[in-house]
């Protein structure tokens, strides 16, 4: 896809996500929402990956996201690449769905390999999975996304540590630093400090991306991808506006986990343009 | 039954991982920095490349155990069994147990045994928190041969696996004609008073008092329950038809044991009179292996005096 499908396809995921959470009264669309052009660029850009979907996911790149709240993107961008009916995010949160508040394995859903929720547990996954490829000789990449809220949680930490010592650099690591998480801004809550300075120093090639900017998050990831293979794994520290795209969403944590009510809906709706058409 | 000789079930996890090394490329072993504890070094020379080591970081090991699963590998976790459960129970649940990987979690010096280390270090409460999570299988072998044949069983078995294994020296008894089947109970002795279900260390100390008991004209079936999930119900209920008592034995609080489990079974499909033999609702100490399973309560005489009590509520 070129950029201007790209930001079409952008367009359709993020009404995707609006009309999902309104749908199911719950959710949580403000980083879904944020992480959009993301999702979008990698799905149907850069990712090397097989829609008939395979869990082991040999010969393939592997996507693992540990902040698996925002699952209304990642749902939306598996459907519209392919791996289940888009008509099925009707079903978002509701009972017997494949498609659980957060992603899980255990309703069969394809795309998803490990469940997340549980914060901070997703980058260690992708270790585990990169050093398989490794040990297979598997030259595909690991991307893995996290939160910046979820940074508080110590075992990433052991994570960016064990990366480095054992040079695992086919690993692409995103952290989606839009500043907030559901109490308020992380420097309210807990500071996250200098964050390029602390993965610096962990041992990580540490890029910037503006996330909301669908030229540079192509450019960066392509960046990231040449930066693999150089004893080093990567991080990509992407600015993002949580609720990015529907204006009363943008600029406050208060969108986090929360749904727009039927007026709210029609508002953030009439913001975003239907391209492809919705489910 | 008689014993052959001493040695630790952490050795016949280190025996057995070199086997498997050598005949599933696919098995790698994970260490959270206790190599000597684990037994792994004959692992580690022979097959570098396939050990991984992952510091004092045991929620890590879980997260990346579960990644290696996802690729299509059969890793081994190994630390001890408090660093196995307790502190990591969250990344079982959600990244292991719920996401239906098949991981070994293998966890040493479990129990009271353990011994001079202290509380901080015995758990008493893995197997409870690990029968709770929905398909874990959960195994705790009685000797050396026991934790090699079951180190091997559940390398073929696809899904998370809980294996408990402990520290001391320990009398070997079972050999090779001991088949080891995954939820299949083992009889060791047939008798028609009283079933005495042990696993883990504890199952020693139950054919010690059997033997004993013997002298004194009291007959007990002794069955090993080396599989504490899924349990064997069909050989607990065909035993307890024939003896009308129960005793269980195990290195692990009463609260959430084996038998807990066996209770349940009984209470649904065969009211019983059942003692327990375990840790009752206690934190352990410092001290020597005897010296604890004797001041806990987990020794021979308490698994003859439950068998007494249980013989008497007919």
């Amino acid at each position: 896809m070129e950029i201007q499908e790209l930001q079409k396809m952008a367009s359709q995921v993020r009404r995707d996500i609006i009309r999902m959470v309104h749908s199911a009264t719950c959710g949580h669309p403000g980083a879904s929402l944020g992480c959009t052009d993301f999702f979008t660029a990698l799905y149907f850009k850069v990712l090397d990956h097989n829609p008939k979907f395979n869990m082991e996911g040999k010969g393939e790149d592997m996507f693992f996201l540990s902040n698996g709240h925002i699952s209304p993107v990642w749902y939306s961008v598996l459907a519209r690449s392919g791996y289940f009916p888009i008509s099925e995010l009707a079903t978002f949160r509701k009972l017997d769905s494949r498609l659980q508040g957060h992603p899980a394995t255990h309703e069969g859903l394809p795309g998803v390999r490990v469940a997340s929720g549980s914060l901070g547990q997703g980058m260690s996954v992708a270790i585990g999975v990169a050093l398989a490829k490794k040990l297979d000789g598997d030259d595909k990449l690991v991307y893995c996304l996290t939160g910046d809220g979820e940074l508080q949680e110590g075992q990433n930490w052991e994570a960016m540590m064990f990366a480095a010592h054992h040079k695992v650099d086919n690993l692409i690591v995103t952290v989606d630093w839009n500043g907030q998480q559901i109490d308020g801004a992380n420097d309210d809550v807990i500071s996250l400090g200098d964050l390029p300075a602390k993965w610096t120093s962990f041992g990580w090639e540490v890029l910037h991306m503006s996330g909301n900017d669908m030229a540079d998050v192509l450019k960066v990831l392509a960046e990231a991808k040449a930066a693999t293979g150089k004893g080093k794994p990567v991080c990509i520290l992407m600015k993002t506006d949580m609720g990015y795209g529907v204006d009363y969403m943008m600029g406050t944590h208060k969108w986090h986990g929360k749904a727009p009510n039927d007026e709210q809906a029609e508002a953030a709706l009439a913001q975003l343009e239907e391209t492809i058409g919705d489910y | 039954m008689e014993s052959y000789g001493k040695k630790a079930t952490r050795n016949g996890y280190g025996d057995a991982m070199l086997e498997l090394g050598r005949q599933n490329p696919n098995v790698v072993a994970l260490c959270a920095d206790l190599v000597g504890s684990l037994k792994i070094q004959g692992f580690i020379d022979e097959f570098p490349e396939r050990f991984i080591q992952v510091g004092v970081a045991e929620a890590n090991m879980m997260g990346i155990a579960a990644g290696l699963a996802t690729a299509g590998k059969i890793p081994f976790t190994g630390t001890f069994a408090n660093f196995s459960t307790g502190r990591v129970y969250d990344q079982i649940r959600q990244s292991i147990a719920y996401s239906h990987k098949n991981v070994k979690i293998c966890a040493s010096h479990a129990g009271i045994s353990l011994g001079e280390d202290g509380a901080t270090h015995q758990i008493m409460e893995d197997i409870a928190m690990m029968k709770a999570l929905p398909g874990m299988v959960v195994i705790n072998p009685c000797d050396y041969e026991q934790t090699k044949q079951a180190t091997f069983a559940i390398a073929e078995h696809h899904g998370p696996v809980y294996l408990r294994f402990g520290r001391p020296g320990w009398p070997m008894f079972i050999t090779g004609e001991h088949k080891f089947e995954i939820g299949k109970a083992l009889q060791l002795s047939e008798g028609s008073d009283v079933s005495i279900f042990a696993t883990g260390h504890l199952v020693w100390k139950a054919i010690e008092a059997a033997k004993q008991l013997e002298t004194q004209g009291v007959s007990c079936e002794v069955i090993n329950i080396h599989t504490i999930k899924p349990l064997d119900e069909e050989a607990i209920l065909d035993s307890v038809s024939k003896t009308q008592c129960v005793v269980t034995a195990e290195e692990h609080q009463i609260l959430g044991g084996l038998g807990g489990s066996i209770a349940q079974l009984l209470a649904r499909k065969m009211p019983t009179p059942i003692e327990f033999v375990g840790m009752n609702d206690k934190f352990g100490e410092s001290g020597t292996t005897a010296d604890l399973l004797e001041k806990y309560g987990m020794d021979t005489p308490n698994v003859i005096e439950a068998v007494k009590t249980a013989i008497s509520r007919k």
